[in-house]
């Protein structure tokens, strides 16, 4: 019952960096159409951004993340507003392998700057240690990934619900040519957009470091769970992602433990079951 | 406008120059093994298997209009079934045309579930089943080997019962075996690509409404293309297990299902030889890039990006209407 | 002669709390060129797409021929015989001229599956598309690839794409949306003429009161999802609640 609650808290955790990654591809896709693979490498880079800040420049951690938030959105504004921008009225599939291409690009690249090895910032200090759950030793670090995690949620969907922004947003993603009509500066909030994802995808990578490592191979491992997640949730759909992120997270944790050979198929066939009877996701409306 | 109508033109008189073209590379192939080395050979038959799966992925992709992210799943079918029958049998064309034929089975039973949805949500499914296929491939060692995948696979010597026995041990042998295969299968997806079928996957391709008002059970043709391109992808990686002797997981990976993709975008997209020089120009710029880098993915990232953005038609886009998928169709008398 | 081609039953079609075709019956019979008309919203092309298999209705029943065709897919009244153009130009656009009428020539003689037959040898379904691209006009353009022709020659087209089935029942939605009056007068002069001719029973949505009082042997006026009234192009123009709703004083 203990090792239950305990890997259900593990995989919580381990969700919210799912949520992060997860939240921003939903986003992009729900309001560009665009179905970014680039976006683990975004998350990858935000990790290695967050290691040179906090962990070889010694930077305040808040601080370490902000530059790191920073650092990734301005190379997605790179990406979309000098190469995507220009494929929009071109078939969806050449916008697909656009970013595919920015996978290639990125992922040798953090080869090149940062070398092959595996790179693990250490904890700051006051997240350090463990708080007794169940008996066993729950690492604060991951009590505040959950936290952090939530706390974005509440976030977008008060600036999504809310915000004047997030309205504009919103009344873009469900009718483009009608906002355009009304006076909305349609490529100007997609870039917007397209950096809001990145930059979560740069939080996950950075909340991650610590936990996570930092390796050129954590791009394609966190893309393809991230795809996994957005089809449960309904691509574009934010709640959606979020409960998503839970399900792969929790089931992920309880799968290491006692079906470590099928997990791995077991998730895929779950998106594949998804994409066959509710394509558009478990929580579409 | 009129550059359309040209092109129409060129590529009636183009007819001619491309089979001298055809005939005189056809050539080069047989001479190779006299004047290239073994590696050379060996290069050679990865071109070709290449070209195989990238062909199938474009007859699916540039043709029928739908892109598929998970060929990679049948290309794995194609070789584990081989090195399996290989291994049971030691037969080459058992083993070769077994592991294909498999692969038409996979690509029918799962098409029949991917081409009920289309665009994203079908190149979705087809991500989701190539990667259960890879778990498959990964985890379950007793039948595939696991992560250390299947070794010691034979290259088999080429059987034909009663009739002939002919040892493959050689690379020699087996270039010209590759060889003789690839040039049959481009041939028949030649044929099959200026036929009424062919016609109708890009009738589909431009417009599915159209298409059904013509009278025409569009899912049944899109099934159609599928498995076509799950057998070439078959075919394709049932020729790898005797060349290497052995079967590792990565065949069923998602990055390898981008191969066949970059090999055609870089060949040309709209055209039927482009896989196949993208084939060859794949390997070639790698081939040249890896002399001085060991950072050749971001070289190929870069291309890939530089073809998207201003070079969507590939390399044979740049040689003028000579190769391309329109051409002028004269009635026979 | 079958005296009904087409009868629809009580169908009807929501898109919401929007009712775009509320309880719509109609009967048509066969050599009666008929034109539907009404304001934009109506439900005409809702009704096209529901007779023709483009979208399914929430109840009611489509009959052709006495059969059943309320569930059957498009490409299944395709080939019982009822064909149909579009308002948004529905052609293959990176195919020649001829390639486009040479699908549903080949569609129509089962030809599509075959895979190792050389296209140039299917000459049957050569001799139906040149007949056809003789009859719209377009025999020059051939070979000319569809996306470089004009937007009157592509609205040639469509309409010889749809009748290249040799179809009962043919359905034009806006056949000259978007023509200068010199093409629309050559359009409609064709439609006369295939009516004439063929046994095909044309059913056109249009806009324009001259062609559709100068063509159509009967007229139905849809609104709002319902028909408003159906007769002769004499009794419409008397219809004193189409005058209101639709007409005008024009007519």
């Amino acid at each position: 019952m203990e090792t239950l609650v305990f890997q259900g808290l593990i995989g919580l955790s381990l969700a919210m960096y799912l949520w992060l990654i997860s939240a921003g591809l939903t986003i992009i896709f729900g309001v560009l159409g665009v179905i970014n693979f680039a976006h683990g490498s975004l998350f990858m880079l935000g990790a290695y951004f967050a290691f040179t800040f906090y962990g070889l420049l010694g930077w305040n951690f808040g601080l370490a993340i902000a530059g790191s938030l920073a650092g990734v959105a301005l190379v997605g504004w790179v990406m979309e507003r000098w190469f995507l921008r220009a494929l929009y009225g071109v078939d969806e599939a050449y916008q697909l392998l656009l970013t595919f291409g920015f996978v290639l690009i990125l992922d040798d690249a953090v080869k090149i700057v940062w070398g092959g090895l595996f790179r693990i910032p250490p904890i700051p200090a006051f997240l350090e240690g463990s708080w007794s759950v169940v008996g066993r030793p729950f690492p604060v670090y991951n009590a505040f990934i959950i936290a952090a995690g939530v706390a974005v949620g509440i976030v977008l969907w008060l600036g999504f619900e809310g915000t004047w922004w997030g309205k504009t947003v919103r009344a873009t993603a469900s009718d483009r040519e009608m906002a355009n009509a009304i006076g909305v500066n349609v490529p100007r909030v997609f870039s917007g957009v397209f950096m809001v994802g990145a930059m979560l995808a740069a939080l996950g990578g950075a909340l991650g470091t610590p936990v996570r490592v930092a390796s050129p191979g954590l791009g394609a491992a966190m893309i393809i769970q991230a795809f996994v997640i957005t089809v449960i949730g309904g691509l574009g759909n934010l709640k959606g992602a979020f409960v998503g992120s839970l399900i792969v997270g929790v089931l992920s944790a309880y799968g290491t433990l006692r079906f470590p050979e099928f997990e791995m198929f077991l998730i895929y066939l779950i998106m594949a079951v998804v994409l066959l009877v509710r394509p558009q996701g478990l929580f579409a409306r | 406008m009129a550059a359309d109508v040209m092109h129409a033109g060129a590529q009636a008189r183009g007819g001619a120059g491309g089979r001298v073209a055809v005939g005189a590379l056809v050539l080069a192939l047989m001479l190779l093994p006299l004047v290239g080395g073994r590696y050379a050979q060996y290069v050679a038959i990865q071109v070709a298997i290449l070209a195989l799966f990238a062909l199938g992925f474009n007859i699916l992709f540039g043709y029928s209009g739908l892109l598929s992210f998970g060929q990679a799943g049948f290309y794995a079918v194609g070789a584990y079934g081989c090195a399996k029958l290989l291994l049971l049998k030691p037969s080459l064309l058992f083993g070769v045309i077994g592991g294909t034929a498999l692969a038409g089975v996979a690509a029918l039973a799962l098409g029949v579930l991917c081409i009920r949805h289309t665009r994203i949500y079908f190149s979705m499914l087809t991500l989701a089943f190539g990667m259960m296929i890879f778990s498959l491939a990964l985890k379950w060692r007793d039948f595939t080997g696991g992560d250390d995948g299947l070794v010691g696979i034979p290259r088999a010597p080429l059987e034909i019962p009663w009739v002939l026995s002919i040892d493959m041990a050689s690379m020699g042998r087996y270039y010209y075996f590759v060889m003789a295969v690839a040039l049959l299968a481009i041939a028949v997806a030649y044929r099959l690509v200026r036929s009424p079928l062919g016609l109708t996957f890009q009738g589909i391709r431009d417009s599915e409404t159209r298409m059904a008002f013509t009278g025409v059970p569009v899912r049944r043709y899109r099934l159609i293309a599928f498995v076509v391109a799950g057998l070439y992808a078959g075919l394709a990686g049932a020729l790898l297990p005797a060349l290497e002797n052995t079967v590792t997981p990565p065949v069923a990976h998602w990055s390898t299902s981008a191969d066949p993709v970059l090999a055609t975008l870089m060949g040309g997209v709209q055209s039927f030889a482009g896989p196949i020089v993208g084939a060859f120009l794949f390997f070639m710029i790698k081939d040249i890039i890896v002399r001085f880098t060991e950072y050749w993915l971001i070289c190929l990232g870069v291309i890939v990006v530089v073809l998207v953005m201003g070079f969507r038609g590939g390399v044979l886009s740049l040689v003028e209407g000579r190769w391309r998928t329109r051409r002028r169709v004269e009635v026979e008398s | 002669m079958i005296p009904v081609l087409l009868e629809a039953q009580a169908l009807r079609k929501t898109f919401g709390h929007l009712a775009a075709v509320d309880n719509v019956s109609l009967s048509l019979e066969p050599g009666v060129l008929t034109a539907i008309i009404g304001p934009n919203g109506a439900g005409k092309t809702t009704l096209i797409n529901l007779l023709t298999g483009l979208l399914l209705p929430d109840t009611g029943t489509v009959r052709f021929k006495a059969e059943d065709i309320s569930r059957l897919p498009a490409h299944a009244r395709v080939r019982r015989g009822i064909a149909r153009s579009f308002q948004i130009m529905t052609i293959f656009p990176s195919l020649t001229v001829q390639e486009n009428i040479l699908l549903p020539a080949l569609a129509r003689r089962g030809r599509n599956h075959r895979a190792f037959a050389r296209l140039e040898g299917e000459g049957e379904a050569f001799g139906d598309a040149q007949e056809i691209l003789g009859e719209i006009g377009l025999w020059e353009q051939r070979d000319v690839q569809v996306r470089a022709l004009s937007h009157g020659d592509q609205r040639r087209l469509e309409l010889g794409i749809a009748v290249a089935t040799r179809p009962e029942l043919c359905f034009l939605d806006e056949p000259s949306s978007g023509m200068n009056p010199i093409e629309r007068q050559a359009v409609l002069g064709l439609i006369r003429k295939l009516s004439a001719e063929r046994r095909t029973t044309f059913v056109i949505i249009e806009h324009d009161m001259d062609v559709v009082f100068s063509l159509s042997e009967r007229i139905v006026v849809m609104n709002r999802g319902q028909v408003l009234a159906d007769g002769t192009p004499a009794a419409i123009r008397e219809n004193r609640a189409v005058r209101e709703t639709y007409l005008g004083t024009e007519v």
